[in-house]
């Protein structure tokens, strides 16, 4: 198992956010999770990244078998723990190429891989450029800097191609995308699974699993997971909202 | 007597020298220029040395620096090592290289070389023989009204410094780099003057660095006069590198006449105190100034940048950016001031002040400040102080980047906009490199000037690569 969190608590400021989490994802698997707003789903992928705003009560995160609380964000990511930004941070003055490969030699060098050689990583940037069908130039653009909304999603999917995790939770990227770059971003996820990696999408909308075809759909609810099926209940929570599952929670 | 010994900084002890060594500090004087010499030391015992009760020094603190004991010398000392002082060179970048050793010119016989295309450049007590007329017309033209103690105590007491002249019409070939370099083996109080003047239509690039030899205390005291004539040009560095015993006063004045153009970089790597006292006066119409500003502190180091900019009259653009990072319990001051006089229509002024504070214990007093009588100009101004940003750091570390250099690749950046203004590109990836080593806190550790850290010997190393593919 890649992923288990069992009745995962946290909180931030004091308030609960995350009740009693409990999710396991498999190599290989697609998971989306679903829910109303201010449920808990970016806080879950926050923590999962190991954000420090964010404190965990009680219970635990397992990746690969290991306590995920002991290690630090930069750790994490190292270990295979990719995060698609809902909101990609704009940092002005440092490049896309800098910043890239500042991340892909680090990472490199977590595993005991020597550095990549600029004309590597040349190569190794425009392969990936092709594969998300970015067409601009982003060499000597700052991170995000100046970025669309589509750009700055699709950069994170091109991202998640150069440092190709274990684990990619993709926050919300589809919100704010118009058909034709919901496509790329959802290309560039089909193209990107493999048999031993997996990725948990979290999302509003059915439309992006018409793309992204999901193994298993969860809904999280009050910060917990309170439901969870095939890709068909997507489709029903398309169609019906999610009123009938209050009701079914007694509410 | 021509040196004292050891003793602080007083007014007593300035009245004392200046009175008993009268004769020689005006040997090199024209008639005019005594007269000149006679009114700032009157002018000096009347204001006194500051204190933090007064507005324009409440956060800076002189006491310690003028409190320590230096030699006082009225010959220049010997020029023992010169060339193991002066490598100071920028790689690949040719460069005329003058250089000053404790304030005083360093001749190497040639006090005042005069150029084929008419330029002069040398020891200004040389020029001051040579050119008298020439000296007279500009030497004391912007310090003359000033009330500024340092000023008035420098015109008082300087004894030489750089003098450089650009004819009419005439572009410097190549830049000028004058490096001042502080080498005692005690501390050390030096006083120096420079006077430079670039002709209508003239261009001139000066590189000018402010070093220190050795770990000594030193107290420097250096006035700059700069005039600019009609449509010349003006690319300025000023490089300050000096050891944390250090206190360095440096006031710069530059007179533009009308279209003339001055870029100016201010970038003060290290010292133990530095107080820049800035002054920009547009003496005509459509001149453009841009001044900026660079400081990387840390320990209890101390940043003071005074920037005056007066638009006196119309048609002028001014912008001023000046961004520090300030760490562990260094301070920084920020005052900057832009006039904007009755008459001055269609000005276009601005004045930016950004801080990174890496700790709670460094502090930054931040004042940008417009007084504009004109309506019909464009103005703004912005300070900000913050810590680094979190949303990016926590970005950055999410893509695997360690903390340390997600840090460092943050305060790159913030730096970048000022570094990125470097005109002279191998002036710009040297600095680029220093600001690097200065980030990762790897120039405290050099002893010397630091611009001998990249000679062979010191290669450079950077733990990640920042540079540009």
């Amino acid at each position: 198992m890649l992923l288990s969190i069992k009745n995962l608590h946290a909180s931030i400021n004091g308030k609960e956010i995350l009740k009693g989490v409990n999710l396991e994802v498999n190599n290989g698997e697609i998971h989306a999770i679903m829910g109303p707003n201010g449920t808990g789903k970016s806080t879950l992928a926050s923590v999962i990244a190991g954000r420090d705003v964010f404190e965990t009560t009680s219970g635990e995160i397992l990746y690969k078998g290991k306590n995920l609380q002991k290690l630090s964000i930069e750790e994490r990511a190292c270990e295979g723990i990719f995060l698609g930004f809902q909101y990609p941070v704009e940092i002005p003055g440092v490049s896309m190429t800098n910043f890239m490969r500042t991340a892909v030699n680090e990472i490199r060098k977590y595993k005991g891989l020597d550095a990549l050689s600029g004309s590597e990583f040349i190569k190794l940037m425009e392969e990936k450029k092709k594969l998300v069908e970015i067409t601009s130039n982003l060499t000597n653009r700052s991170v995000n800097e100046g970025f669309s909304g589509g750009e700055k999603k699709k950069n994170e999917i091109f991202q998640m191609a150069m440092l190709e995790p274990m684990l990619a939770i993709l926050d919300e990227t589809d919100s704010g995308l118009d058909i034709d770059a919901l496509r790329i971003v959802a290309n560039g996820v089909n193209k990107l699974r493999r048999p031993d990696n997996a990725f948990v999408v979290i999302t509003h909308y059915q439309r992006l699993l018409d793309y992204i075809v999901p193994d298993f759909v969860h809904v999280l609810y009050e910060g917990k997971i309170v439901k969870s099926g095939g890709k068909e209940l997507a489709l029903e929570l398309e169609d019906r909202g999610y009123d009938w599952i209050k009701k079914e929670l007694g509410e | 007597m021509e040196s004292t010994q050891q003793h602080s900084i007083t007014l007593e002890r300035m009245v004392d020298l200046f009175e008993t060594n009268r004769k020689v500090l005006s040997s090199n004087d024209t008639a005019l220029l005594a007269g000149i010499r006679d009114k700032a030391f009157t002018l000096f015992g009347s204001l006194g040395f500051p204190h933090t009760r007064m507005e324009a020094w409440r956060n800076t603190d002189l006491k310690e620096s003028l409190g320590l004991g230096y030699d006082y010398y009225f010959h220049p000392l010997p020029e023992a090592d010169i060339q193991k002082v002066f490598r100071c060179n920028i790689p690949n970048l040719d460069t005329a290289i003058i250089g000053q050793l404790n304030g005083w010119y360093v001749s190497k016989d040639v006090p005042l070389m005069e150029l084929g295309n008419g330029i002069i450049m040398g020891s200004l007590a040389e020029a001051k023989k040579k050119y008298p007329t020439l000296v007279e017309k500009y030497y004391n033209l912007s310090t003359n009204d000033v009330s500024d103690v340092f000023t008035a105590m420098n015109t008082a007491f300087e004894q030489d410094g750089v003098f450089i002249f650009v004819p009419q019409g005439v572009k410097s070939p190549k830049p000028v780099q004058l490096i001042n370099v502080i080498h005692h083996q005690d501390n050390i109080f030096m006083q120096s003057r420079n006077l430079i003047v670039i002709g209508d239509n003239a261009s001139l690039s000066l590189v000018h660095c402010d070093d220190s030899y050795n770990q000594q205390a030193s107290f420097s005291n250096l006035v700059s006069e700069v005039f600019l004539g009609e449509n010349a040009f003006l690319d300025h560095y000023k490089l300050q590198n000096l050891n944390n015993n250090s206190t360095l006063i440096s006031a710069s004045y530059f007179k533009l006449e009308a279209g003339a153009n001055l870029e100016s970089h201010y970038l003060s790597l290290n010292g133990g105190l530095i107080r820049n006292n800035i002054q920009v006066l547009f003496n005509g119409v459509h001149g453009n100034a841009n001044i900026f500003g660079l400081y990387l502190m840390d320990r209890k180091q101390h940043i003071d940048n005074q920037v005056f900019v007066d638009h006196a009259f119309s048609d002028c653009t001014s912008n001023e950016i000046f961004k520090g990072v300030l760490d562990e319990n260094a301070r920084g001051v920020f005052n900057g001031h832009v006039l904007v006089r009755r008459n001055s229509t269609k000005t276009d002024a601005r004045q930016t002040n950004k801080n990174i504070l890496l700790t709670d214990t460094a502090r930054i007093n931040s004042q940008p400040f417009l007084e504009i009588y004109n309506d019909d100009v464009k103005c703004a101004h912005g300070s900000s102080t913050g810590q680094l940003d979190p949303e990016a750091m926590f970005y950055l570390r999410q893509r695997g980047i360690s903390e340390e250099s997600a840090r460092m690749l943050l305060m790159f950046a913030f730096a970048e906009e000022i570094v990125g203004k470097i005109a002279i590109p191998q002036l710009r990836q040297r600095i680029e490199d220093m600001v690097k080593k200065r980030l990762q806190g790897e120039l405290r550790i050099c002893e010397q000037c630091v611009l001998h850290c990249s000679t062979p010997n010191h290669p450079l190393d950077f733990k990640i690569d920042l540079s540009k593919i």
